[in-house]
């Protein structure tokens, strides 16, 4: 156990927490006035039941050891999880710092279908998702499972939790099918100053996410700290160019998912590859994911905030790139393809390919499941049309509070199927 | 001339527009307003604060026309932004005085001629 390492899993565990609710702000400001709660409460909504689906089986199904596909049932219900060192932290706190990026990585999915998903069958799909699709792939990187062994580089989960999260939302997207208005009326961002506030937490909140998957407070975790603030600021800075050059306008919403997309690839990479590769790994991955963003509206599907070209292309990218960046010098780990080991850029390939294809495969599964059961989409017409802060959840993120009446107990209306009778009345 | 006052429904707008702008009515205002035409109340709660909400959200459209541009007016609101469920709206027609474009000092029929 060290004292030093303890402290930094600490602090990086609360870091990599933020970042859900930051996610939330950032989807949050690009949707409709009327759906800001509900895609807010997609982010939020994964604090609690993945983190519960985590610490009660997840967890076991992605580190216990086992085959290589999954880990075995050793540690349900936290059984053996406890004070004991794991590496140089606690076992709890390692548990813990990986249930933060379960959290993270099901709430991406959301913004693929926002202002549509009905929110009880949301909240069934982020739990099952995390404990069928996330757990697995989890424990095939870094619980030893095969990708581990065939050497797969995935510093903090380009792979695992990008790739994943941007397939997984481009099948949900298909699924449910686009919005109602998508590509018929104009669906703009509500609050920009939302969506950069997101932005600017997603940053701080990834030098937890990168820099504490060393697991230490040590000279990799150095690195990864200074690739997570080199990578995104050369992506920023491409963008941006980019968005000068083709419409003479540097665009805010632009700069805060350039952000995003450089912080994305840097992941699998932060521990692996030079700071000056760091900024070259930045530039380029800006390139094939601005491309995509102006791609995807001109298609029919409702990708709405863009998780594939984010997340799934950035990602991808990312994965690759490490393949080709990866100096033994600097990490120790291993070499990539620019200093004399191409094979690991064909096991990256290996690794984002087979990671897709399960995540593509299983989230169908698990959205047509679901739907046996209950309805995914909300109605068109008091569903969206009337906006999902007020169907799903029955608040308003702008109420001016006009024309509301109190509604004393006594008047409370006669209770629906859906609520159950106030106690009182029971009686 | 009249003036047509429309009230409808916020996520209707974009359809109300386009429908205008294909039959050629082109100058208009709009303002967001709260109303209430009978429609079933929301309820909403924050805590334990349950609250009915009166009154919902419309946006009105207020448009010069001349008379003969009246119908076609109508009718495209009519058809844009119905939906069939109480809360579609209502829409008015009222005569209008005088009109001037303050730009040239034109008035009347002249001033609610689209240019070009």
């Amino acid at each position: 156990m060290n004292a030093a390492d303890t402290a930094w899993m600490l602090i990086a565990t609360a870091l990599v927490l933020l970042m859900t609710p930051a996610l939330g702000f950032f989807y949050g400001g690009l949707v409709r006035a009327k759906n800001a709660l509900n895609t807010m409460m997609m982010s939020f909504a994964a604090l609690g039941c993945v983190a519960m689906a985590w610490a009660l089986a997840g967890y076991s199904l992605a580190f216990a050891p086992g085959s290589g596909w999954i880990g075995n049932l050793s540690h349900l219900f936290l059984h053996g999880v406890d004070l004991n060192p794991l590496g140089t932290i606690p076992h709890v706190l390692f548990m813990a710092y990986q249930g933060t990026f379960a959290i993270i990585t099901a709430a991406l999915i959301s913004g693929a279908i926002v202002e549509r998903m009905q929110f009880r069958a949301y909240l069934l799909f982020l739990t099952l998702w995390s404990l069928l699709v996330y757990a697995p792939i989890a424990h095939w990187v870094w619980g030893g499972g095969w990708l581990a062994k065939l050497g797969a580089l995935d510093f903090a989960g380009g792979t695992v939790v990008h790739v994943n999260a941007g397939v997984a939302a481009v099948v949900a997207a298909v699924v449910l099918g686009p919005r109602k208005d998508y590509a018929r009326q104009a669906t703009l961002p509500h609050n920009v100053p939302f969506t950069l506030l997101g932005a600017g937490l997603l940053w701080f909140g990834w030098f937890g996410f990168n820099a504490g998957s060393a697991l230490g407070a040590n000279t990799t975790a150095a690195l990864a700290f200074v690739n997570t603030m080199l990578a995104p600021a050369a992506t920023l800075l491409a963008w941006t160019l980019l968005d000068l050059q083709r419409g003479g306008k540097a665009t805010a919403v632009g700069g805060a998912t350039a952000i995003v997309v450089g912080l994305v690839a840097v992941t699998p990479a932060a521990g692996y590859i030079s700071p000056l590769s760091a900024i070259l790994l930045g530039l380029i991955a800006a390139l094939p994911s601005y491309f995509g963003v102006l791609w995807r509206p001109r298609t029919r599907l409702d990708d709405s905030l863009d998780v594939l070209a984010a997340h799934g292309v950035g990602g991808t990218i990312g994965a690759i790139l490490t393949g080709v960046f990866a100096q033994k010098l600097w990490s120790g780990a291993a070499n990539g393809l620019l200093f004399g080991e191409p094979r690991q850029v064909l096991v990256q390939i290996v690794a984002v390919a087979s990671a897709a294809a399960y995540s593509a495969f299983a989230t169908l599964v698990i959205l047509k499941a679901i739907g046996l059961f209950m309805p995914l989409r909300v109605t068109d017409r008091t569903g969206e049309g009337l906006g999902l802060d007020v169907s799903q959840h029955g608040e308003e993120a702008y109420g001016t509070g006009e024309g509301a009446i109190l509604v004393l107990p006594e008047l409370v209306p006669p209770p629906t199927a859906a609520a159950p009778a106030p106690a009182g009345e029971r009686a | 001339m009249k003036l047509v006052v429309a009230v409808v429904r916020p996520e209707k707008l974009g359809e109300v527009l386009e429908a205008l702008f294909r039959h050629e009515v082109r100058g208009l205002t709009i303002t967001r307003v709260q109303g209430h035409g009978g429609e079933t109340e929301r309820v909403e709660t924050y805590r334990g604060t349950t609250v009915k909400m009166e009154l919902s959200e419309k946006v009105r459209l207020e448009i010069g026309v001349s008379d003969h541009f009246v119908e076609p007016t109508v009718r495209a609101i009519l058809k844009a932004a119905h939906t069939g469920d109480v809360g579609d709206g209502k829409i008015f027609v009222l005569p209008v005085e005088r009109v001037y474009r303050i730009r040239t000092g034109e008035r009347d029929e002249a001033a609610v001629t689209p240019v070009g």
